[in-house]
């Protein structure tokens, strides 16, 4: 597995990097909740922060913020050192951390109103706009009157990433925020992660679903059991794996010669054929060379293998499966 | 991966960076949505009417059991020749158990209860800096102190009024003062009373930095009270009283006195200061470098 991080942090300089992390580590006790953990996400980059639930996503993500105290490394967002200039960067970033809170007893829109009153860099006078363009934004504008306690899982997270968004952000840390969506609410906060992108926010999404992630982000940094396993663009990351070709066929024995004999690797027999590395040789040559040799194809197909399986092999465990 | 601009030119108030403007550095507009939290809860409310009921309860007992004008024995006609005896009788009443045990809801909810509803880090990640959000809890537990007193004064005064008339007042001299200066002695015991509430309200503060759960917070400042109210009447640890902070509260009797008898007020205000002072700075010391995980 090639790890693009060098590369990136000598072509990006700390200031054009959204979220740089070095040695980053938080340990409760004797654990290491997040293990020395280099992050370089770019400016402009919609991350994906990938990892089995228990892996330390949310650790670091508090730590980001400012909310825990790191027992080792540094970080910085926009530039600003954390948790030093969390006061003067926090302003310019929206979070949402470990799923909605709310007062419950309060309208989702006086919740919005409390968390902008907070906020020193909020103008008071156009705070009621920026609620409602908030709130249409995901959604709740209609049920902006309506008691928290009375909202759905998914309306909660609406309003969580509402609240995210009450002023301009350069930055977006959003923890799990399809958690409790249906998936209609899912592609929505799809299709709003895109829009946030396309104006130029960065977006630092986390997910225990790769699929929820898999076709939004630039980038992607996986982490398993406190480390940062891989990081780098979606591009790298996927390049790391080799793809395989497989040939479905009557004569495995025929075919797995051709293969070898073209220069595939790991050339073995399949379940009705055999597949290799292709390893440069293009796929119309394997074809051609097939047919050539008298082998009757019945399926020929070239994959990269999906991000699941490369995940499954870099956590060593299923997504679904707590660390 | 081209850098992305920023998205705050439409943004012209703020500064470069997310600067706040030096205008906004004493915005009260967290304080205001603090009381308007306090305010717009049920449970205070109802905690609002308990405070409430207690004099208006003393005020219809009394005249249901005092005798009639001019049968009575003196000195009970002469207190009931002014209403204004009824919201002091009820301050000196809830002191011991109604007025602290507002306090510990209120401090309960504080930290401990925003914690809990997981509030806290979102109000820190706004971001509220740790130590203007412990100020702001501490303004709001202070003015709540005045706010619960108040609600029993106004109620008592209202309620007194109305039974036993505006008469002059017998001090506890023996001499008589007008119903205006009466008043006036009432809004000063109110504001004694409050103090005290109110340096409770910073041990509240403290305790409810030390956990996520309100209630615990709660009970840990009424045992804390209790405790101190108990040591009060113990005579053997005499030498500890004057360092307990209930052991002035009920010499808010001393300001009824002609001329008022300064001496155990003032020193009721200096172990108000020392406790707010000292478990400020706990609940700061504690609060400040606090991981937080809720």
């Amino acid at each position: 597995m090639t790890q693009p991080l060098e590369r990136v942090q000598t072509s990006a300089s700390e200031r054009d990097l959204a979220i740089a992390t070095r040695g980053l580590t938080k340990r409760f006790g004797a654990r290491a909740a997040v293990d020395g953990i280099d992050l370089v996400v770019p400016r402009g980059s919609v991350y994906g922060f990938l990892g089995p639930n228990g892996s330390g996503k949310t650790t670091t993500i508090r730590m980001l913020l400012g909310l825990v105290r790191p027992s080792a490394g540094t970080s910085s967002l926009l530039g600003q050192p954390i948790p030093k200039g969390a006061q003067a960067v926090l302003p310019r970033v929206g979070s949402l951390v470990e799923g909605p809170a709310f007062h419950p007893y309060l309208s989702g829109r006086a919740n919005l109103r409390r968390l902008d009153a907070a906020d020193l860099a909020a103008d008071p006078r156009t705070s009621r706009q920026r609620i409602d363009a908030a709130l249409d934004r995901v959604g709740l504008l209609a049920t902006a009157g309506k008691r928290y306690r009375a909202y759905s899982l998914g309306m909660r997270q609406r309003l969580a990433i509402a609240a995210a968004l009450l002023m301009p952000r350069e930055l977006l840390v959003l923890d799990e925020p399809t958690n409790g969506l249906d998936p209609q609410g899912t592609r929505e906060v799809r299709h709003l992660v895109a829009s946030l992108a396309s104006d130029g926010t960065t977006v630092f999404v986390s997910s225990h679903l790769l699929s929820e992630v898999e076709q939004m982000c630039t980038h992607l940094g996986v982490m398993s059991d406190g480390r940062l396993v891989t990081q780098g663009s979606t591009f790298e990351v996927r390049g790391g794996a080799a793809p395989t070709a497989r040939v479905l066929t009557d004569q495995p024995t025929v075919a797995a010669r051709i293969l070898s004999e073209l220069g595939l690797n790991g050339v073995e027999a399949v379940p009705g054929g055999v597949r290799g590395t292709p390893d440069g040789v293009a796929p119309e040559k394997i074809v051609a060379a097939l047919v050539e040799g008298g082998v009757g194809v019945k399926e020929f197909t070239v994959t990269s293998p999906s991000l699941e399986d490369l995940f499954v092999s870099l956590t060593g465990e299923g997504f679904d499966v707590s660390g | 991966m081209s850098a992305a601009e920023p998205v705050l030119a439409d943004v012209p108030e703020r500064g470069p960076g997310g600067r706040v403007p030096p205008s906004r550095w004493l915005s009260a507009r967290l304080l205001r949505s603090e009381l308007r939290l306090i305010a717009g809860r049920r449970r205070n409310q109802m905690g609002l009417l308990v405070l409430a009921a207690v004099p208006v309860l003393i005020a219809v007992a009394v005249r249901l059991s005092s005798p009639r004008e001019g049968r009575g024995p003196d000195f009970l006609s002469s207190i009931t020749s002014n209403g204004l005896f009824v919201p002091l009788a009820a301050l000196g009443v809830e002191l011991g158990l109604f007025l602290p045990l507002a306090i510990a809801m209120l401090a309960g909810d504080a930290v401990a209860g925003e914690a809990n509803l997981g509030t806290l880090r979102y109000l820190l990640t706004v971001p509220v800096g740790r130590t203007r959000l412990l100020v702001t809890k501490y303004a709001s537990l202070m003015i709540g102190a005045l706010w619960g007193v108040a609600v029993v004064v106004l109620a008592g005064a209202i309620a007194g009024i109305a039974l036993f008339g505006t008469g002059p007042m017998l001090t506890l001299s023996g001499t008589e003062i007008s119903f205006g200066s009466a008043v006036w002695r009432v809004v000063l015991v109110s504001l004694y009373i409050a103090a005290g509430l109110a340096a409770l309200g910073a041990v509240g503060l403290f305790i409810s930095t030390l956990t996520e759960q309100p209630l615990a917070a709660t009970v840990a400042l009424m045992i804390f009270t209790i405790l101190s109210w108990i040591a009060d009447s113990v005579p053997q640890i005499s030498w500890l009283h004057p360092w307990l902070l209930v052991d002035q509260w009920m010499a808010f009797g001393d300001l009824l006195r002609d001329p008022p008898f300064w001496d155990n007020i003032a020193r009721g205000l200096w172990v108000d200061v020392a406790y707010a002072v000292v478990f400020g700075l706990l609940a700061w010391a504690r609060f400040a470098g606090k991981d937080i995980t809720s």
